[in-house]
């Protein structure tokens, strides 16, 4: 393996956290590039020449007919021929926020059963119908096989969307996600440090505080919260009196989510 | 042949669409209202298959959520049915993007007459609603009947009636034709024409076409054209937009004879030459990081030796009026492409927004035709939240005032920062050039009739029959795709210059960018149309979004072409750039219009007026009753201008990009706004820039000159309190006036023009002396709403927005108090100055006489400023501050409980120990507005460090930050005159606009 990991970030039609995304990777100690989305279906073998690939966040076609619809479209059409091997040999695929809707609305996420190209869960609607950005507190699991949250506890994250809740009517779903570990990470209340359903500290009312999910191969992950608008210290909104009590830390913790993919790239 | 797909959240699903217009139907129109549901309509106007349309069908739901049928869908229960869909040709973004991926289902290009149109439907329930609340609720909630179409039907009308086929295409056959004006009638012709065709055009204007048309040179070149002896309408339109209010803010350059208030009479050439832009060039002498200003779409800075900053704010009034959502949207997505289209075209970085509206709860009686303040309220921030959520830029700033002389017109300013590499292809990136020869071409969004008459339209006051098509709707995504192409572009050098389509269409572009070589040559036929029916001047005029100008190399054409192909955006060669002197119009190829490049740019006549300065007489309210002071504190956090605005501010995208270093809401909790709010501009270098702004349209009752000198200190004081030093922050002046121009409507013009004059030397006076050039700005003129016959006119209003670098955001200081027992300093003289502020307005309103707010305006003491100014750079440089706060309005009790609510921290403060005048009450002293004033925070060690940079300003100890989380203040007798919880003060500050 290269030492510096080939990772895919994928452009245009209105989605549009490439800059932080690539400094993201570039940080962690990948090579990313950013390719337009038109460019790749132009030429899809190229997918076949990268170990990772993001879906980043964004507004992709206005998210007019629901957030992530009409790109997961457009790539169900057109890029699934490239992306079912580009799974089974091993590789990364990460989404976050209208990624993580391109990737639900795909079926890539929660790719039960290697089924992943049907849709099978929902990111509808916040209950509070609007569109939110704030700070959040992030709890990783433990148990999940997600590689990207290896070893990770709790994270500070912004959150900025109108659509991240988790929802099913299927209760066999969810509890196949919970069994399975691929709910990587959830929303906690502040102070307690547990999952909750109370708003503001679960911002959208995502079922069992779900905040991210991974498949059962822990190799495709999706979140709601932007881990790439947290690499400089001083994205923190409370920086400064993290850095009275000395507890500011060297980089933005949000790095550490692509430090592991990287890792976990490298080998 | 139409098809109709209905899609609804499956049984049981939270429909929060719904429940949100429920919940506003209830709270602001006060309907009993049980709930709405809603669905989504698709009308699909193409050639499908049964098995196509099935599979579009399954391809447009959420098969997890959603239901859908093609025709309908059965209906849930309901008592009442709205359905809301769009005007022919009104933009329907969801539509465009349906067709799209309609594209991708039936794997085929659609043709030309394929579209998709959406609707919204609504099922309302609800017992005993009449048909009468219904439309109350679709017209003044749910839908514009500028843009929209309203059908409401009953259970058994619904039933009955066939399902719905058609869509709002628009099947005009109109031939174009080119009429010509006949010029040669008496004055009142020249009048009624300019009336009727909505040129705002005045007689001196009028004439002054007329007799350049009847230049003998200009009717040999017209007549060897083929062009009829009378102008046609191609031209006189083109003049008359070239020389609107908006496009050459003739008030600003007008000639203006100014008497002051003992008599003195004063001849004034120019507002514009004489205060603002000798300011700057005075300015200019000394510094050397101003790299372009006045000159292009926005001001250009230097930021460090790779790139340039851009910095552009604009209004956007008259829009919001008539469709704040579509208006407002057209605002922010607008500005980004000021610096878009500076220099070679700037990256962008940032956002700002402000409003300056009616009161959302306003009960008192509205014109007709006026749009309750808070709908526009909620349509102007829906439409800034999506334009600037959707274009993936994050806000930096955003405030509102309220006061009830703008539900007339509100006031929507909108702004942004881009950065230019300081170098492009060798050369510097603020030089465009044009060459003849070169090629002309429009990029972007179509063109259809939105947003004709834009220009001229906001130069006049809103009248009941304001024009339906000076309504735009932004398409932030086709911007954004159009904005990604030409970041590329550019750095591919693949055109030689560039500017945005914004007022007057392409009649404007086209005409500026050709005297960069001095003629052009365009064919309208050329030109990509939304729909069929438009005439010449109407696709010359348009103001469709989305849309800028290129000039480009002829060898480049080709490679500009293809990659525009690749990313979805539509490029279309209109036509040369000529060194002709002439701007020639044509029409598949037949020609409709010539013009001088000379007359229309420099033939317009320079207007005369006449301002006189007379000084307001205000009574001041009565004294408050002494005593305890905590219900006045929680009543002014409380106030509509104080409060926080937070709820909405929560529903703009701040943190994309990842470059935010002090965000909008500081403190413990995030809830309490910054002073200024910092970002980093590179990843992997610690320098930044500093935002922040004055404005005050209170003071303007009492005195603009002291409003205005006031809010360049807020603005200067703000990027202070950051961080920011002095010698490095640059203005942008944004006038917002009534109508100064003394006529019928306005017989007080002379009182209001004189208003502009004092700001204008203000202006002179204090961004000279503090050395904060103004590199970019505008003036709107005619903010003045005539409806329901009434005249409401805006008080006169600027916003000075201020951007600074910094050299390492790590010096950042942000606002709230961090530590307990940290001491409390109050730096800068407080004074006698209590004329319009929070407090008097608040004691006025009790006093139920609300314009008693008189008594003298802050002043700027502007040798003391700067000395206390160059102390604060030093303190911050040497990171003596652990908070630092600019007292404004509300004056230090607000600043106090702000401070100590950020860090969730009490605080004991003493109001004797406070630098003050002498013979101040505790009162003045608490609420007293007095400018160049700062309250901070230090840890006891920075005590001397910090007292000899002070030494011989005001500057003094007043108490300290305490951990119990009560505000302490003591008044000059030693008594107590606060104990307020902090937590119930930000209930207050909290509690006003929270949901709303």
């Amino acid at each position: 393996m290269a030492s510096k990991p080939p990772v895919l970030i994928i452009t245009g039609y209105g989605v549009n956290c490439e800059a932080e995304s690539k400094v993201a990777w570039e940080m962690a100690g990948a090579d990313a590039q950013l390719i337009h989305l038109h460019d790749l279906l132009a030429e899809p073998a190229r997918l076949r020449s990268f170990k990772a690939l993001m879906f980043i966040g964004g507004f992709s076609f206005g998210d007019h007919m629901g957030s992530g619809h009409v790109l997961a479209l457009r790539i169900r059409h057109r890029l699934r021929d490239e992306l079912q091997p580009f799974i089974e040999a091993g590789n990364l695929i990460l989404g976050v926020c209208n990624g993580f809707q391109v990737m639900v609305k795909l079926g890539l996420l929660p790719g039960l059963d290697h089924d992943y190209f049907n849709q099978k869960i929902a990111l509808m609607q916040n209950d509070g119908g609007t569109f939110q950005n704030f700070w959040v507190n992030l709890r990783f699991e433990a148990a999940s096989p997600c590689v990207f949250t290896r070893g990770l506890d709790r994270m500070p994250l912004p959150i900025r969307h109108g659509e991240g809740k988790i929802f099913t009517t299927d209760r066999d779903l969810l509890d196949t996600l919970e069994r399975t570990h691929c709910v990587a990470c959830r929303y906690v209340d502040g102070k307690t440090g547990l999952p909750t359903m109370r708003f503001p500290d679960n911002p959208n009312g995502s079922l069992n505080a779900i905040a991210g999910l991974c498949d059962p191969t822990g190799r495709i992950f999706g979140l709601m919260p932007h881990p790439e608008a947290y690499l400089f210290p001083e994205n923190h909104p409370q920086w400064q009196t993290q850095r009275l009590h000395g507890k500011l830390p060297q980089n933005g913790l949000g790095l550490q989510i692509f430090q592991n993919a990287t890792k976990y790239l490298r080998g | 042949m139409a098809y109709r797909i209905e899609i609804g959240l499956k049984r049981g699903i939270l429909d929060a669409r719904g429940r949100g217009a429920a919940a506003r139907a209830a709270s602001a129109l006060r309907l009993p209202l049980k709930s709405i549901q809603t669905r989504t309509i698709y009308q699909l106007d193409a050639r499908l298959s049964r098995a196509q349309l099935e599979a579009v069908c399954e391809a447009f739901t959420d098969p997890v959520i959603e239901i859908a049928a093609i025709g309908r869908l059965r209906p849930p229960p309901f008592d009442w049915l709205i359905e809301v869909g769009f005007k022919p040709g009104v933009t329907d973004n969801v539509g465009r993007t349906a067709r799209f991926a309609l594209q991708d289902v039936l794997a085929r290009p659609l043709a030309e007459d394929e579209a998709v149109y959406t609707a919204i439907q609504y099922f309302v329930r609800g017992v005993g609603l009449t048909r009468a609340q219904i439309e109350h609720l679709a017209q003044d909630l749910l839908a514009n009947l500028l843009i929209q179409t309203i059908r409401i039907f009953s259970p058994d009308e619904w039933k009955n009636e066939p399902t719905d086929e058609s869509v709002p295409a628009i099947h005009e056959q109109a031939e174009p034709t080119v009429k010509t004006y006949d010029l040669g009638g008496a004055d009142e012709d020249l009048l009624r024409i300019s009336r009727e065709h909505i040129l705002s055009l005045s007689l001196d204007e009028m004439r002054a076409i007329r007799d350049y048309f009847k230049r003998p040179a200009v009717r040999t070149a017209r007549q060897a054209l083929g062009l009829p002896e009378q102008p046609t309408d191609v031209e006189v339109e083109c003049v008359a937009q070239t020389w609107s209010e908006h496009c050459s803010h003739k008030v600003f350059s007008a000639k203006i004879n100014y008497v002051d208030e003992q008599g003195h009479a004063e001849a004034i050439t120019s507002l514009f030459k004489t205060y603002i832009k000798a300011s700057t060039e005075k300015i200019a002498k000394s510094l050397d990081w101003l790299v372009s200003v006045f000159t292009d779409n926005a001001g250009i800075i230097r930021f460090n030796e790779r790139l340039n900053l851009v910095y552009k704010v604009e209004t956007h009034n008259s829009p919001s009026a008539l469709d704040p959502y579509g208006g407002a949207m057209t605002g922010i997505v607008g500005v980004n492409r000021d610096p878009m289209g500076t220099g070679m075209g700037a990256n962008l970085l940032c956002n700002v927004w402000g409003y300056c509206l009616g009161s959302p709860f306003y009960a008192g009686n509205l014109p007709a035709g006026l749009m309750h303040p808070r709908r526009i309220r909620d349509g102007v921030h829906q439409g800034v939240i999506e334009g600037g959520n959707q274009s993936g830029i994050p806000w930096t700033r955003g405030w509102e005032i309220f006061d009830d002389r703008y539900i007339g017109k509100p006031l929507v300013f909108c702004g942004t920062v881009g950065y230019l590499p300081v170098k492009l292809q060798g050369r510097p990136s603020e030089r465009k050039e044009v060459k003849p020869g070169d090629v002309m071409l429009m990029l972007g969004g179509r063109i259809g009739k939105d947003g004709i008459h834009g220009a001229t339209f906001s130069s006049e006051e809103l009248r009941v029959e304001s024009p339906v098509q000076a309504v735009q709707i932004g398409d932030p995504i086709t911007q954004r795709k159009m904005y990604e192409f030409l970041m590329e572009a550019r750095d591919l050098g693949l055109y030689r210059a560039i500017t945005d389509n914004g007022a007057g269409g392409l009649s404007c572009s086209a005409g500026e960018m050709g005297r960069m070589s001095g003629g052009a040559d365009l064919d309208l036929g050329l030109a990509p149309l939304k729909y069929q029916g438009l005439q010449p001047w109407e696709i010359f005029l348009s103001e469709a979004q989305e849309r800028m100008t290129l000039a480009v190399a002829p060898e480049q054409v080709q490679a500009l072409l293809d990659l525009a192909r690749r990313r979805d955006v539509e490029a279309t060669v209109l036509g040369t750039f000529t060194d002709s002197g002439v701007l020639v119009v044509r029409y598949k190829e037949r020609v409709v219009g010539r013009l001088d490049m000379d007359f229309l740019y420099d033939g317009c006549p320079v207007m005369t007026l006449e301002a006189r300065w007379t000084p307001p007489q205000v009574p001041a309210p009565l004294p408050l009753r002494a005593g305890k002071c905590d219900s006045v504190l929680t009543e002014l956090l409380a106030d509509l201008n104080l409060c926080s605005k937070e709820f909405k501010s929560r529903q703009y995208d701040g943190e994309v990009k990842g470059l935010s270093v002090v965000k909008p809401y500081a403190g413990v909790y995030s809830d309490m706004p910054s002073d200024a709010t910092i970002m980093r501009v590179e990843y992997d270098h610690p320098e930044g820039i500093i935002l922040a702004e004055g404005i005050n349209p209170f003071y303007s009752d009492l005195d603009t000159y002291a409003m205005m000198a006031s809010v360049i200190d807020e603005g200067v004081r703000r990027v202070i309190s950051a961080g920011g030093r002095l010698g490095q922050i640059a203005g942008l002046d944004n006038f917002c006036w009534p109508d100064p121009v003394e006529s019928e409507k306005t017989p007080d013009g002379r009182y209001k023009l004189a208003q502009l004059v004092r700001a204008n030397k203000a202006l002179y006076d204090v961004t000279t002396a503090l050395g904060v050039p103004c590199i970019s700005g505008k003036d709107s003129v005619k903010n003045d709403s005539t409806r329901g016959g009434r005249k409401i006119s805006i008080p006169p209003t600027v916003l000075f927005s201020t951007i600074a670098r910094m050299d390492d955001v790590h010096k950042a200081v942000t606002m709230d108090m961090k530590v307990a027992g940290d001491l409390i300093y109050v730096i800068g003289l407080t004074r006698r100055e209590l004329g319009a502020s929070a407090f008097f307005r608040w004691l006025a309103q009790r006093q139920n006489t609300p314009t008693h707010v008189g008594g003298a305006v802050p002043s700027l003491d502007i040798p003391q400023a700067l000395q206390l100014y160059r102390a604060m750079n030093k303190a911050t440089d040497q990171g003596l501050l652990r908070s630092a706060h600019t007292p404004t309005r509300g004056g230090l009790a607000v600043a106090f409980a702000l401070s100590a609510m950020g860090g969730d921290v009490g605080i004991e403060v003493e109001l004797g120990k406070v630098p003050a005048e002498s013979g101040l009450t505790d009162d003045e002293l608490l609420f007293a507005e007095s400018n160049s004033r700062f309250v901070i925070t230090i840890t006891s060690e920075h005590v001397r460090a910090l007292e000899a940079l002070f030494q011989g300003l005001p500057c003094a100890c007043v108490g300290r930050v305490t951990k119990d989380k009560i505000l302490r203040v003591k008044g000059l007798r030693a008594q107590t005159l606060i104990t307020a919880k902090t937590a119930s003060l930000r209930k207050a500050f909290k509690g006003t606009l929270y949901g709303i």
